[in-house]
């Protein structure tokens, strides 16, 4: 069923999308201004669902990448995402029928909005990341065949580069990341061009609808005066994002940031207030996996996302801090992103982990 | 010796203090204009004890006018935001997510320039004299006297932030010029929206500056005079003249720094009880617990620096009911004297309770005698859950932590709250916000971007911090007693350069000449 998107919305989108970025993908806030901008100027913003696309539709994937940090500061001018669909249509020569977002967590959640509501253009409500990933080629549509390019990147003086690798969506990524860096340091993306039938192989459904809906379980629970955390669990058994833990409530003891290889990777220690267990979570903008003493309790691309303990708000990597109250949540992945294919692309080794992937429901049973 | 003085929207307190002894202290009504109750404060304070005026080395004052003033929405000067950032920045415009109410209030106009810098140190693009001339034309056209001027990563690059000012200087000569890179941290919506603030309120900052400054010298005092800022640190009155946006958070800040060094803890929670609200606060090594995210401001968001303080509608005025049973949140505020059952008054009030119940005694008791003892402890034992809640939420550990009461509504607060431990309430706490504000220390902080090459890292830092030191001695803090309070590293994703956010803070004791 088609959805058309309200304002009210756009707060608990924000919300259950920073839960899905997983601590990375960019403060989902300055998305809601933009979009909100959109809606009261009398744009509309109309999910359909991955079946309700053509088989025949073109649908494009819409995002930013770059650094989520450089966006709190360089706003963009607006027009960015749409200038890199309408070349990416001229280099085609076919216009898009629908766009699909890339990536459901972070602030990519809401980029793909602002081009609907400025193109009028449906957007499908999945993505091909399922959560926030690092780069572009940790997509499903690409872990199930569709070439990213070609893709086209855009800045906000609308210079435009269009990449064209093929079906090799690594080094895609890897000229993609050059260019972002010579614009600045974010950059907005047209890619993955695909069927309508492609769209039905490759997205993980509905993960749009589901931000919005665990942002407002989060709400509607802080409301009512009832936990948020089991709120959120008893909602997700009924998802394909079915397994959800609290693998520890506790104060974050410890951050240890750097900077490596154009990543932000660190490690982040939560003890619990009495300091008997501790859990130590390791990230690469993104967080990766999750250890108490050694064992293993949640790796990617099960998603690990840290909470304040209190609110259940979403925290970033970045805006974690010392002597935050927070709850650490487990969440399974669904089986799409699971096959041995997908964890080639996206599983601990993709991350240099020597390790491998096992599932949350597995490592922390209930 | 020195005078704190805190003026509230009902009450102003000032205290006298020699070093670390209060000397004296009095609390009077806050007058309607700023000058006759400071001077009413300073001569009742003065004129109980044996010093002159001259043995007066300082005055601090924490003041809640310009947080008013926006709460209010009154008092507020015409403004005019300039965004330097074209043709990035132009999807948001200046004041775009603020409340219409605010807008209006300040007769806001937003303009976009081209201009701002890159992460890299690249302009994004050139500046255009004749485009800010066209802006300065129309503003001069609209009267308008006050100008915020932001632009993209000015916390790195103040360069465009400057020559537009100029510029604009030239063309508007008397205007008051707002700079955000003097103002705000990273993020370009928080700090331009901190800098319109600033802006709107130069007027009334230039005003109520002026006569806290009669105020202190028509009392014969020869003293410099500061005000306090969100982070419990100092400005003296000129910085504040120019940056009265600094001011808002102070009276938290102030009250819970009062409440450290009235009961000697630097790790306790802090219950600060009012005529309207109870504020609960986390301090930690002497200082507030600053927020860590976003802090809105009347509907508009900003990234001072501020202290993480949770709110209730608990205070002396609280109005109490029966049907339904309920403690506030409204308020009979200023008109407590009025309205409240001991002042010959018709509503039911917290304080009405607290004399009933013999834990106060102000106005004529008898005028509660009829209320009945179950009613009275229903309300206390109300007045105590809520209470005890907030500081549950507040309190980083569930461990036993120390509660400090303090405020004129503090006698509500019970002796101890169940399952957090016991309440202490320190000497002269219904006046711990001046004493904060007396107390306070002055600081300084660096905020910026940094590119770190390998091996680097530690001489980065400790240019930042020695910054950082710089600006707190030149803020009046005594070299030798100047600490750095808090250093934060934020490397950027996805950049080469290992790019790095900086952030350290400084903070001294104020030097006052003898």
């Amino acid at each position: 069923m088609a959805y058309t998107l309200e304002l009210d919305d756009l707060e608990d989108l924000a919300r259950g999308a920073a839960l899905l970025g997983t601590g990375g993908g960019g403060d989902p806030y300055i998305g809601t201004l933009l979009v909100a901008e959109e809606l009261r100027r009398g744009r509309t913003i109309r999910l359909i669902e991955p079946d309700e696309v053509d088989d025949e539709a073109l649908v494009i994937a819409s995002a930013f990448m770059g650094a989520p940090t450089v966006v709190i500061e360089k706003i963009p001018g607006g027009d960015e995402p749409v200038t890199a669909l309408r070349r990416l249509e001229r280099h085609l020569g076919r216009k898009a029928d629908a766009i699909i977002p890339m990536e459901c967590g972070g602030l990519n959640s809401m980029v793909p909005l602002l081009v609907a509501a400025r193109t009028g253009l449906s957007i499908v409500d999945g993505d091909g990341m399922g959560r926030a990933f690092p780069e572009l080629q940790m997509e499903t549509f690409g872990v199930y065949g569709v070439a990213g390019s070609p893709m086209a990147i855009c800045d906000e003086r609308q210079n435009v580069t269009i990449i064209d690798t093929g079906d090799d969506n690594r080094s895609m990524e890897w000229f993609a990341r050059g260019v972002t860096i010579r614009m600045g340091g974010v950059s907005y993306i047209a890619e993955y061009p695909m069927s309508g039938t492609d769209v039905k192989r490759t997205a993980i459904p509905g993960t749009m609808t589901l931000a919005l809906r665990l942002g407002r379980v989060i709400r509607e629970a802080r409301e009512s005066q009832q936990d948020p955390f089991q709120a959120l669990i008893d909602y997700l058994s009924g998802t394909i994002y079915e397994h959800a833990r609290i693998l520890l409530e506790g104060k974050v003891v410890d951050i240890e940031r750097r900077s490596a290889d154009g990543f932000v990777r660190g490690t982040a220690t939560i003890a619990t207030f009495d300091g008997a267990t501790k859990v130590e979570l390791t990230f690469q903008n993104e967080h990766l996996v999750a250890r108490s003493d050694g064992k293993l309790l949640a790796i990617v691309p099960d998603l690990i996302s840290v909470l304040d303990a209190e609110t259940a708000t979403p925290i970033t990597t970045e805006a974690l801090r010392y002597g935050q109250r927070v709850r650490v949540i487990a969440i399974s992945t669904p089986a799409i992103m699971r096959t041995p294919e997908a964890l080639d692309v996206f599983g601990p080794r993709a991350f240099g982990l020597d390790e491998d992937w096992t599932p949350v429901e597995k490592l922390a049973p209930l | 010796m020195r005078i704190g003085i805190d003026v509230g929207g009902t009450n102003t307190d000032a205290v006298l203090m020699d070093g670390d002894r209060v000397c004296a202290h009095t609390k009077i009504a806050t007058t309607e204009d700023v000058t006759t109750g400071i001077a009413e404060a300073v001569k009742t304070l003065l004129s109980g004890t044996q010093y002159e005026p001259s043995a007066i080395q300082g005055v601090m004052i924490g003041t809640t006018h310009f947080i008013n003033a926006i709460v209010e929405g009154n008092r507020l000067a015409p403004t005019a935001a300039i965004r330097l950032g074209l043709p990035a920045t132009a999807a948001l415009p200046p004041m775009s997510s603020w409340p219409e109410r605010l807008v209006r209030a300040i007769d806001g106009r937003a303009y976009m320039c081209h201009g701002g810098h890159e992460i890299d140190g690249r302009r994004i693009a050139p500046m255009n004299c004749d485009e800010l001339a066209r802006v300065a034309e129309e503003i001069a056209a609209q009267g308008v006297r006050s100008i915020a001027i932001s632009s993209v990563y000015s916390p790195v690059n103040e360069e465009c932030e400057r020559e537009a000012a100029e510029i604009l200087k030239e063309l508007l000569p008397g205007a008051s010029l707002s700079l955000s890179h003097e103002i705000g941290r990273m993020g370009l919506l928080e700090r331009e929206n901190a800098t319109i603030i600033n802006a709107c309120l130069s007027e009334l900052a230039d005003h109520i500056c002026r006569g806290l400054a009669e105020a202190v010298s028509g009392a014969g005092i020869d003293a410099p005079l500061f005000l306090s800022q969100n982070d419990g640190t100092l400005m003296d009155v000129d910085y504040a003249r120019r940056y009265p946006v600094a001011t808002f958070a102070s009276g938290p800040t102030n009250s819970m720094r009062g409440a450290a060094f009235l009961s000697g803890l630097r790790d306790c929670a802090v219950v600060d009880v009012g005529g309207t609200t109870t504020d609960v606060g986390m301090l930690r090594n002497g200082f507030p617990h600053e927020a860590s995210t976003e802090v809105s401001v009347s509907g508009i968001r900003t990234n001072f620096r501020m202290p993480d303080v949770l709110s209730i509608g608990i205070g002396g005025g609280s109005r109490i009911r029966s049907e339904p049973f309920g403690v506030g949140p409204d308020s009979v505020g200023y008109r407590l004297t009025e309205k409240a059952l001991v002042f010959g008054g018709d509503t039911l009030t917290c304080t009405d309770i607290a004399v009933a119940a013999g834990i106060a005694d102000i106005g004529d008791r008898s005028l509660v005698r009829h209320l009945d003892r179950t009613f009275i402890d229903a309300v206390l034992q109300r007045i105590s859950e809520d209470m005890t809640n907030v500081v549950d939420r507040v309190r980083t550990s569930s461990e036993p932590i120390a509660v400090v009461a303090v405020g004129g509504g503090s006698i509500l607060v019970p002796e101890s709250l169940p399952g957090v431990g016991e309440v202490r309430r320190p000497e002269f706490f219904a006046t711990a916000n001046a004493i904060g504000a007396a107390i306070a220390q002055v600081g300084g902080e660096v905020d910026r971007m940094y590119s770190i090459q390998p091996g680097q890292r530690d001489a980065v830092l400790d240019d930042a911090k020695q910054e950082a030191v710089d600006k707190a001695v030149s803020a009046g803090a005594s070299r030798s007693s100047v600490q750095i309070v808090d250093v934060d590293e934020v490397p950027l994703a996805y950049l080469p350069g290992n790019a790095t956010r900086i952030r350290v803070k400084a903070v001294g004791d104020l030097v006052l000449a003898r």
